[in-house]
């Protein structure tokens, strides 16, 4: 093509002044997705520096003090700690094995329509806001529990010391309940992910050997996606140990540390979500604020864990998506 | 299946394995059935509970009066419905720029080492627990400020929403084919005009269901509001002032020990839910088929 140079010419000097607008959209956008980084590190920052008073005053003791005493300025975190692991993982024992067989109806058994109507549902569950699953729990959950559930598990199990005291509904094991129930659609939505990704060939291959459907499932499938399933836990993990609303209207709110699940409890978030408006001092605030710290960073660690497996997988499995 | 059914030529012992085996498979499918019908079942008991408990409580009172002193029955929760509206309009107002803009830079611009981070501090942040935002956002407003406020429960919501906003912008904008990017740069069209008139336009719906299910979202937090916007028994009177919202209202009327007061709170939650359902359902099925948030 033989352009003449001079019809090229009034063109390019009509494209000048645009050249810089990618470079402008460019830095805006980018001083926008900086700025996440910015709310980031700030939350770090500030959470770690109004921690200080207690974290100087206490050091390492404050993780493994049970003492919890704002009128002698006296402040440890094991009740709540202790709180929130038996409660997560109690949540866990109970939403891990519903969850994953969920999850295995939705991919392996259910048809494609049913599968995803029920996953749509699953997610609307996902929706609901925690204080209407405080709300329900503190009505309905809470007195079946101290009426039929509790007495009845400690005729049945009150030899053991998980078992023993009186039934007051509100209990560790009202706040697992409620939580398995909370993190219900989180393993079910990613485990099934995880499932579909697992290629076809490794279904059918084990058919063909003269598996079970079953069998198929349970030993080629799932083990095939164990490592998403595993991310789906994490994903669940980290939600029940920051769930805060739900857990502080059923747990009982009583800072002790109870060998009995049906002794009233409390956690990191729910004696955040009591004491810190009210909390007055230097040492008790920043107390309130360590507790917060701690929170961050085990679940950005349990959120990290599940992510690089949740990654993992998706990235291994390239059958059917 | 009947893949395992035992053929007649086979020995005794084998049959009976087979049968094992097929009532194992049988029994664990159902389980796995029940499992799902279980879980997915909680939403109709939780919906049930609510339409039941607060179905009569829900009037044109509780959307117009304040809430009365204990003892007195009646009254409503208007000043909580317009609190919740205004703290999710600012929220809004904030978060969703920001996440769309920074989703753009994540999807459009971003080259290998700063997206990664970006995109990796955003679903950390998206699982940082509600409460612990709460508390930020209580050092960086409600501190220097000296007052409880509005702003400062919208300032907490908004981190909520910056990363899902974020993530589901550059979810969508990723799912536009490329070669709607390359038809349009090969008109002549600058990248930002790209951008701005061919594939944001085409992303649209998806964006628009994923800030959609966001808003949805942060609309019934309550840990972040407890000590930002707080609580008012009142009108509130500006951005300014502590601001009831209907979460925080459930979360008190709940626990406190009065009978009028639960009734109202059924009446919220019922109120709350069906809200947030209805945003979910049509943001789900009109506006775009089968999105969801990013987890």
């Amino acid at each position: 093509m033989a352009t003449p140079a001079a019809v090229i010419e009034p063109g390019s000097a009509r494209v000048k002044p645009w050249l810089g607008a990618d470079e402008v959209a460019r830095a805006i956008t980018m001083v926008f997705a900086i700025a996440i980084l910015g709310i980031a590190a700030l939350l770090v920052f500030e959470l770690w520096t109004n921690s200080a008073p207690s974290r100087q005053k206490f050091g390492f003791g404050f993780l493994t003090s049970a003492l919890w005493n704002p009128v002698t300025d006296q402040f440890g975190a094991l009740p709540y700690i202790y709180g929130t692991i038996v409660t997560s993982t109690l949540a866990m024992l109970i939403s891990v094995p519903l969850g994953v067989g969920a999850a295995i109806y939705l991919s392996e058994l259910a048809t494609p329509r049913l599968s995803s109507a029920l996953t749509f549902l699953v997610e609307l569950l996902a929706a609901v806001p925690s204080v209407i699953f405080g709300l329900l729990a503190i009505f309905t959950l809470v007195p079946l529990m101290r009426s039929y559930i509790e007495p009845a598990l400690k005729a049945a199990f009150g030899f053991l010391p998980l078992f023993t005291g009186p039934a007051y509904g509100f209990s560790y094991l009202a706040a697992g309940i409620i939580l398995a129930v909370m993190t219900f659609p989180f393993i079910i939505s990613v485990s099934r992910e995880a499932l579909l990704s697992v290629p076809r060939e490794q279904r059918e291959a084990a058919l063909a050997l003269g598996a079970t459907k079953w069998e198929s499932t349970w030993q080629v499938v799932v083990p095939f996606a164990r490592l998403g399933i595993l991310g789906s836990v994490f994903l669940g993990l980290a939600r029940a140990l920051g769930e805060t609303m739900a857990v502080t209207m059923v747990i009982g709110n009583n800072p002790g540390i109870h060998a009995s699940l049906l002794a009233l409890g409390y956690t990191m978030p729910s004696v955040i979500a009591n004491e810190f408006a009210e909390a007055t001092g230097d040492v008790y605030k920043s107390a309130l604020v360590e507790i917060g710290l701690v929170l961050f960073f085990l679940t950005i660690f349990i959120n990290g864990m599940a992510r690089i497996l949740i990654l993992v997988t998706t990235r291994k499995g390239s059958g059917r998506a | 299946m009947t893949a395992a059914m035992p053929s007649p030529a086979l020995p005794k012992a084998m049959t009976a394995r087979n049968r094992r085996r097929n009532a194992l498979n049988n029994a664990m499918l159902t389980l796995t059935g029940v499992c799902a019908f279980i879980t997915v079942s909680m939403l109709f008991v939780i919906l049930a509970y609510l339409v039941y408990n607060g179905g009569k409580s829900v009037n044109l009172d509780f959307f117009t009066k304040l809430p009365l002193p204990t003892g007195e029955s009646g009254g409503g929760m208007g000043n909580a419905i317009l609190g919740s509206m205004e703290i999710i309009f600012f929220a809004t107002l904030i978060g969703v720029p920001v996440g769309f803009l920074a989703g753009v830079y994540l999807s459009e611009f971003g080259g290998k080492g700063l997206p990664f981070a970006v995109r990796y501090v955003c679903d950390l942040l998206n699982g940082v627990p509600s409460i612990v935002i709460g508390m930020f956002a209580w050092i960086v407003v409600v501190a220097p400020l000296h007052s409880y406020s509005a702003f400062a429960g919208a300032v907490a919501l908004s981190i909520m929403l910056i990363p899902i906003a974020a993530r589901a912008t550059e979810q969508f904008l990723q799912d536009v084919p490329n070669s709607m990017r390359e038809a349009s740069l090969a008109l002549g069209a600058s990248k930002w005009r790209t951008i701005a008139s061919v594939i944001v336009p085409a992303a649209r719906k998806g964006i628009m269901t994923g800030m959609i299910l966001g808003v949805a979202r942060i609309a019934g937090e309550t840990a972040p509001l407890l000590f930002t916007s707080l609580n008012n028994q009142y009108w509130s009177t500006g951005l300014k002032e502590p601001t009831a919202s209907l979460p925080v209202m459930i979360y008190t009327h709940a626990t406190a020990p009065y009978d009028d007061w639960h009734r109202q709170a059924w009446a919220a939650g019922l109120v709350l839910l069906g809200l947030v359902l209805v945003a979910n359902i049509a943001a789900r099925t009109i506006i775009s088929r089968g999105a969801s948030l990013p987890k």
